[in-house]
């Protein structure tokens, strides 16, 4: 079942057309993506999130071709992929740009010379590509690390020269393959301000898989939420997440809550949901004082998304039917977005990481 | 003491110089054919950048069969084409040419192996540049291999030499042949051990000198 994006995304500039992969080996093959379409616009951060081994890392590899679809087809500023002959294809990855979890930066040459590597590749003249990446590098705040070499940087410091390698052909598009993925959560929030910062200062559309929700509440305006090779829900972050619709959406919704989502045990529990002028009144409180039964908060938490604060909260309600049925029309009367967690139970035995 | 260097110093000098120049310009031309064949094979190979399963399987098997060839009879063996190229079968030159042979194929090992040790990840980023090939091969397999490829022409540089004495046994000119011809023939004992000591010392500069080299120029560890 895949849940579509209802509003519409008015410039498109990569869209994803039925796109299916299928490895196969020998003996069998995986389908890892199967019939994802799906449209991102100009100017977007756009978060692709999904467990690991949900095929995220496949897809994005299908943005630039470095993995051929087995079907479908993914246009890019309305040209086909699909169709471009590989020297086409290759100037096509000028403009695509993309950073990995593990940096990739060449070992043996320096900072500086680094950021020149896809300059050189475009066959820009040795002097303009020096004063372009000493440029680059000190946007990305390492304007006193030029000679340093990878080895001797943090892995903070070193996906900021990836980064800034990747700007340096001027690219419509960047793609960001868990890029924080290996760095601590200081480092992690210092590069996806950086990564918000070009979005907003060259209008580049940045294209973030993670399997981390906070990711994607940090940064990213839309996300679409892979679950097991297909497309689980799409559309705009506030959305998704104060109402995900898809049983994956509201897995890593519930993961969202920073350290680590334990276990939420228990029946009749429900998610509900703040918007954000709900908060101010003590909803929960007021719900308990009206119907003189307690409930039980099982977990809390707030995000800021796109700068305005969302919180979330697990109830346990009382056994009483008629009770719950009460609660919950009284929450839903309130603003709040209310969720039957009822069906926890079934992944939750499926639910161990992150 | 005196006495002995006044009559084999000149002897074993020269043919330090006659083993030197084999070896050197064996390992050049070896280089000159072995580098394009190990990056064919990085190439061509299943999951390599331009499969290519029988361009592959040519080179493979090619590099397997001359590999399996002991060299005294390779050396024997490719007699006649040693005449045809360059006229004789004795001597120095006649030596480079099976030494060349023999070596081209093993090297063409070691660079494939050198090469096949740079990441996958920063090869796939250069991919995603919109990186040629060739790009790709020259400017970032063979820089990142850098180490790996100067530590493999030591080793290169050590069996190549020990190659050379053995052609020795046939007239192969260089300090092989003197141990063979005086230290053997002639059991003159003493110059047997000298040329014994020349041939330690000439593999131990190279392999310290290789060494140094790799590792100045290896940028991995930060210093």
């Amino acid at each position: 079942m895949s849940i579509i994006d209802k509003d519409e995304i008015l410039d498109s500039i990569i869209h994803i057309d039925h796109l299916s992969k299928t490895f196969s080996s020998k003996d069998h093959t995986v389908e890892a993506l199967s019939d994802i379409s799906l449209d991102i616009g100009k100017g977007d951060i756009f978060g692709i999130i999904g467990m690991s081994g949900a095929g995220k890392s496949t897809l994005v590899r299908c943005l630039n071709f470095l993995e051929k679809p087995s079907s479908g087809d993914v246009i890019v500023k309305g040209r086909s992929m699909s169709h471009l002959s590989p020297k086409e294809l290759r100037l096509q990855r000028h403009d695509i740009a993309m950073i990995f979890q593990s940096f990739n930066l060449l070992q043996q040459r320096n900072v500086l010379d680094n950021v020149c590597f896809p300059l050189e590749i475009t066959g820009v003249p040795k002097k303009q590509a020096r004063l372009k990446a000493t440029r680059l590098l000190a946007e990305v705040g390492l304007g006193d690390k030029l000679k340093s070499y990878p080895s001797q940087l943090s892995g903070g410091q070193q996906q900021r020269v990836a980064i800034a390698r990747a700007l340096a052909n001027d690219p419509s598009i960047l793609l960001c393959d868990e890029a924080t993925s290996a760095l601590d959560p200081k480092t992690t929030g210092e590069v996806l301000q950086l990564l918000k910062e070009i979005n907003e200062k060259h209008g580049i559309t940045i294209v973030i898989i993670t399997h981390a929700m906070s990711v994607v509440t940090q940064i990213c305006n839309r996300v679409a939420i892979i679950d097991n090779g297909r497309l689980a829900e799409s559309g705009k972050v506030q959305e998704v997440f104060s109402n995900p619709r898809s049983e994956a959406g509201m897995r890593l919704v519930l993961s969202a809550g920073g350290s680590t989502a334990e276990r939420v045990p228990g029946e009749h529990l429900i998610r509900i949901a703040f918007t954000s002028n709900s908060s101010y009144e003590p909803v929960v409180a007021n719900m308990v004082l009206k119907f003189g039964s307690p409930v039980n908060i099982m977990r809390a938490d707030t995000r800021d998304i796109g700068g305005i604060a969302r919180g979330q909260m697990v109830l346990q309600l009382p056994d009483d039917e008629e009770l719950r049925a009460n609660m919950k029309k009284y929450l839903i009367e309130r603003g709040l977005e209310v969720q039957d967690l009822s069906s926890m139970k079934d992944f939750e035995d499926n639910y161990e990481e992150n | 003491m005196s006495e002995f260097w006044n009559e084999y110093g000149s002897l074993l000098l020269n043919n330090t110089g006659v083993t030197l120049y084999m070896v050197l310009v064996s390992t050049l031309l070896a280089y000159i054919i072995g580098i394009p064949l190990g990056i064919g094979l990085v190439l061509t190979a299943p999951g390599g950048m331009k499969p290519n399963a029988v361009i592959y399987n040519v080179l493979d098997v090619t590099v397997n069969i001359v590999r399996s060839i002991p060299f005294l009879i390779l050396l024997i063996l490719i007699m006649p084409f040693t005449k045809l190229l360059v006229g004789k079968t004795y001597g120095a030159n006649a030596t480079i040419v099976p030494l060349v042979v023999s070596a081209a194929p093993f090297i063409a090992r070691m660079v494939e192996s050198s090469l096949l040790e740079v990441g996958h990840g920063v090869i796939e980023a250069a991919q995603s540049m919109g990186a040629s090939s060739f790009t790709i091969v020259y400017k970032v397999m063979i820089p990142e291999a850098r180490t790996s490829l100067i530590v493999g022409a030591t080793i290169a540089l050590a069996t190549i030499l020990g190659y050379s004495a053995m052609a020795g046994t046939v007239g192969g000119g260089g300090l092989g042949d003197v141990a063979i011809q005086y230290g053997y023939y002639r059991y003159q004992t003493g110059v047997m051990i000298i040329t014994v000591v020349l041939l330690v010392a000439l593999v131990q500069i190279m392999q310290a000198a290789g060494m140094k080299l790799g590792k100045a120029l290896d940028h991995r560890i930060s210093k």
